[in-house]
């Protein structure tokens, strides 16, 4: 297991929900919760994975996500059995996209 | 003037033919129906060292009983012999290199045996004349590669030695014109005797010898996909290729791969591409082998015609019954044919899309991987460009005046590549240079196995979008467009930000969301068929999926 922290600038979110839940933890998959955060401007991101040695792609893949959407002022928390970069982003997209309503 | 001097004879080859049969009939073989137990000798009979042989290897149906027959020939008197095969599949095929009886090889496909074939030309145990596409082998057997022998597969046989393949034509009819019309031997091992054959796909006088084989051919599912294995990703990738290609160009004639990727394809046509409105608009006519995961589109009235180049395991009683679809015999049952299938691959479709395992910045594209040499199959001739295409269609037209302006003279060929930015094990797909080059060095190659060309490939679908080589126009626009759907792998990770986006706003670069595309659809429960259950369903019972493909 790994445990890495993440905190990003972001515009904004508009939540349409309370939090919001998305995918499984499974092989190959993750499990996303995205729930209100204290900072308006900033998102905080909590990945525990089981693959270790993939920090700085998770960086990546969060720091892209993270200046494409608005997702200021959420608290992110993953858990994650070694999903590819293409399952975190859609996963994070369901999830946002479930949080505040489809406006994204 | 001195007259040229004639050949001493004209018909070497007939009397080749005919010193061989005399061999033969001198091991007291009378007829053409062959004993199983006296076929190796009629091999070593019939057989001469230094022959070209080209022995039946098909994707799906294998001459497995006298591929094996010939492998167990004495080395002593069976010697150099030069293989022209489509596909080495089996143990056996490998054998023939390793005991001696082989020595040279021209051939299309590896797959299962790519890993001893390199082994074999790294330690000189062979000699690869070239790695080719099927319809190219198939060109060489009618110009400098005819075999003098040729050891083929059928259902069955008549007394007469007449021969039904079954649904699985495939190579056949290429094999035995190019070996009976040129003073060559045909062999065909056949599963059964009977005494009237439903149709006859070979007829008797080009067949020199049949015997009727221990146990049925051999005959890989290689078609089949279930459905339970595709992804949320590669369901959101179906949908970003039907909205940002199938229905921007209308491609209506097109051949698809075998990957989960254009399976998911495949499962969305009743259900998304049918809520988009592109029934009948799309996806109508197919050079395809008959995939299981067509099905519910075939069911749902999306589909009209597909021809074939082999036949699926299980599909049998479905195509039978859906004859207004696919291509069958008076008797019922399907013709396949590898031949005429590429051929409508190459010049009559509008889009082959498939998937790989590495390409570069250029757009070249292979699966050769360290240690293995697999070969292509068909997909380097369905992927390519044909120019000596003459008849325009909308998407044809499309492509090409987006290559080449308003008054460009040709349309082009659809050719798209479908894949993660990862594979298992985060093996990064988009690398600076392929593994082929490598290959080409270890293997003493001329050229390096590269299976579509970058100049002909002319969209990248990711799971980061969609990138349209035909707009760009330099070749740092074309590296930038391929970095800028790469992902987070390393090439993806070292784009030019910039460059990247300003060929976003050109939409040489699709994002899901540029194309309207909410990921939270992006789910299993928009594939029509979510199991290889649901697929015997939607066939109401006629399809019969092998046993490896049962869980239920």
């Amino acid at each position: 297991m790994e445990n890495l922290e993440f905190r990003f600038n972001a515009q904004p979110a508009r939540p349409a929900a309370g939090a919001a839940l998305c995918g499984v933890v499974g092989s190959g998959n993750l499990e996303i919760l995205i729930r209100p955060g204290d900072e308006a401007d900033a998102c905080t991101v909590s990945v525990k994975t089981s693959a270790r040695g993939f920090g700085k792609i998770w960086e990546a893949v969060i720091a892209d996500f993270a200046s494409r959407h608005p997702v200021g002022g959420t608290r992110i928390a993953i858990n994650d059995m070694g999903a590819t970069p293409a399952v975190v982003t859609l996963r994070l997209g369901q999830a946002l996209g479930d949080y505040t309503g489809g406006a994204q | 003037m001195n007259a040229p001097t004639p050949p001493a004879a004209w018909d070497t080859r007939r009397q080749g033919r005919q010193r061989r049969l005399d061999r033969a009939a001198s091991l007291g073989v009378a007829g053409r129906q062959v004993p199983a137990a006296r076929i190796g000798a009629l091999l070593e009979a019939v057989i001469e060292p230094g022959d070209r042989v080209c022995l039946e290897g098909n994707n799906q149906k294998q001459a497995d009983f006298l591929a094996e027959t010939l492998a167990d020939c004495n080395p002593e008197r069976l010697h150099d012999l030069h293989m022209v095969q489509s596909v080495l599949a089996l143990p056996s095929h490998v054998d023939l290199f390793e005991r001696g009886i082989a020595s040279k090889l021209d051939f299309s496909f590896s797959g299962p045996q790519g890993g001893r074939l390199a082994r074999l030309v790294q330690d000189r145990q062979i000699e690869i004349g070239a790695i080719h596409t099927y319809l190219e082998l198939f060109g060489r057997y009618f110009v400098d590669l005819t075999p003098n022998v040729c050891l083929i597969a059928a259902q069955a046989a008549d007394a007469a030695g007449n021969l039904y393949t079954g649904p699985n034509t495939e190579d056949t009819p290429a094999i035995v014109e190019a070996t009976a019309f040129k003073g060559g031997i045909v062999i065909a091992q056949v599963n059964e005797l009977v005494d009237r054959l439903p149709r006859v796909d070979v007829p008797a006088d080009w067949v020199d010898f049949y015997v009727v084989a221990p146990r049925p051919n051999y005959i890989e599912p290689l078609f089949t996909r279930d459905p339970a294995q595709i992804t949320d990703v590669q369901v959101l990738m179906a949908m970003m290729a039907l909205k940002g290609i199938y229905a921007e160009y209308g491609v209506k004639r097109l051949n698809h791969g075998i990957g989960f990727d254009t399976a998911a394809i495949e499962l969305l046509l009743p259900t998304y591409a049918t809520e988009l409105g592109l029934k009948g608009k799309i996806c109508t006519h197919w050079a395809l082998n008959p995939h299981p995961t067509l099905i519910p589109a075939i069911e749902s009235g999306c589909v009209e015609s597909i021809h074939s180049f082999g036949s699926e395991v299980g599909m049998e009683n479905y195509i039978a019954a859906r004859s207004d679809i696919f291509f069958t015999g008076a008797d019922g049952s399907m013709r396949s044919n590898r031949a005429f299938s590429q051929t409508a691959g190459l010049y009559a479709c509008d889009m082959f899309i498939g998937s790989t395992l590495q390409i570069d910045l250029a757009g070249n594209s292979s699966t050769a991987t360290l240690g293995r040499i697999t070969g292509f199959g068909g997909a380097p001739n369905m992927g390519s460009d044909p120019h000596g295409r003459r008849h325009a269609s909308p998407a044809w037209l499309k492509a090409g005046r987006e290559a080449g302006g308003p008054d460009a003279v040709r349309g082009r060929k659809l050719v798209v590549q479908m894949v993660e930015t990862f594979r298992e094990h985060m093996a990064p797909v988009f690398v600076e240079e392929l593994d082929a080059w490598k290959l080409k060095e270890s293997m003493g190659m001329e050229l390096p196995p590269i299976m579509i060309y970058g100049d002909d490939v002319t969209h990248i679908v990711t799971e980061e979008g969609i990138a349209n080589l035909l707009l760009c126009r330099t070749p740092e626009e074309r590296e930038q467009a391929i970095r800028g759907v790469a992902g987070f792998t390393p090439v993806g990770m070292a784009r030019d930000r910039e460059m990247v986006e300003r060929l976003r706003q050109r939409g040489v670069i699709r994002r899901a969301e540029d194309l309207g595309i909410d990921p939270r659809r992006a789910n299993r429960d928009l594939l029509a068929a979510r199991s290889v259950k649901d697929l015997v369903r939607w066939s109401g019972g006629l399809y019969a999926p092998p046993a490896r493909f049962r869980n239920w």
